[in-house]
């Protein structure tokens, strides 16, 4: 049977609206059994996704719910690609963390828990990876500060140029 | 040639002592090639044997701060990596001139976000500013040699005393 048809089967409320689009997989899945779902993927024989390639995030702030967190998973036996999507909401969102079910993921997690500050339950070691550690908020969020600098013109030169923090010695 | 004329009998020229100094200064100037980004590639390439740096006296990139003269900052400078470029910069013995090689160096470049230093002079003060995104290693030439002029006319040996009228 299809694919999509062998997992909605196995997980008929958790694993919803499957989308195919030019080729690509994507299923919604609900965040409370998320490491169930996954574990099933990984070890069904006829599945065998055993590659996460990557885990990544999408921030729609005005709509609700607002976080969309992103898992591109590879099977290397039969060279299938799915996608799955777990929709948060909320101030401090959180989903279950996946190194426990593929190790790979510690730094892609490091990762959007760093520039949007979804926090990953379970993870071993959930600190920033690319900012400095001392950095406040979270940049890629659509209301988090832009660190904008205005271009110098005539108009604004010597304004901006009193503002600008030149080092001396 | 030209010195044996100025030499006379004794084998001693005169020249100024401020002229000495600077002529040593420039003459055998010693990168800290801070290579970061894609200008990088260029700085490798003006150092190569095409375009040679050599020919002006940069024979070598020291890798150690410690033995370096001069710091070609090549490249985007994100905010983790300031205090990096700072520390390295103390590490440096006077005297010690900074070239900020690129556009993001030296204004922060195309790019104006969260992570890239807008220009490397919020840092370590920078004598020579070379534009381009990269610079071709002939501009990179033609900022050191600018930076030659300008230490060639400069006055390193300060006296604030009054010459002493007789």
């Amino acid at each position: 049977m299809r694919m999509i048809d062998l997992i909605t089967s196995q997980f008929p409320e958790v694993v919803s609206s499957p989308i195919e689009f030019r080729g690509e997989t994507t299923l919604v899945v609900q965040p409370d059994r998320l490491i169930e779902v996954c574990t099933f993927l990984r070890d069904n024989p006829a599945l065998q996704f055993d590659l996460l390639s990557d885990v990544s995030a999408i921030d729609h702030f005005p709509d609700h719910p607002r976080y969309a967190v992103n898992y591109h998973l590879y099977s290397l036996d039969n060279n299938r690609e799915l996608r799955l999507k777990v929709w948060l909401d909320g101030e401090q969102p959180h989903v279950v963390s996946m190194t426990s079910v593929w190790p790979g993921a510690n730094w892609h997690e490091r990762e959007v828990w760093d520039l949007l500050g979804i926090y990953f339950d379970g993870h071993p070691d959930l600190r920033r990876i690319f900012l400095p550690e001392d950095f406040l908020g979270h940049p890629l969020r659509k209301d988090a500060a832009q660190f904008y600098e205005e271009p110098q013109f005539t108009h604004n030169f010597d304004l901006i140029e009193s503002q600008k923090p030149y080092a001396k010695e | 040639m030209g010195l044996e004329s100025k030499l006379g009998n004794m084998g001693i020229i005169t020249a100024r002592l401020e002229d000495v100094v600077n002529w040593g200064r420039t003459n055998a100037m010693w990168p800290l090639g801070f290579g970061l980004a894609c200008c990088a590639i260029e700085m490798m390439s003006a150092q190569a044997s095409h375009y040679d740096m050599s020919r002006f006296g940069m024979e070598l990139m020291r890798a150690s701060p410690r033995q370096a003269d001069l710091m070609i900052v090549a490249g985007r400078v994100t905010r983790k990596m300031a205090p990096v470029l700072r520390r390295l910069y103390d590490q440096m013995p006077d005297p010690k001139w900074v070239l900020s090689m690129g556009d993001c160096a030296s204004c922060g470049g195309v790019f104006n976000n969260y992570a890239i230093v807008q220009g490397v002079d919020e840092i370590v003060p920078v004598d020579v500013y070379v534009a381009g995104c990269p610079p071709r290693p002939e501009a990179l030439i033609d900022g050191i040699l600018k930076l030659h002029e300008q230490i060639r006319r400069s006055h390193p040996i300060k006296s604030d005393q009054e010459p002493i009228k007789v």
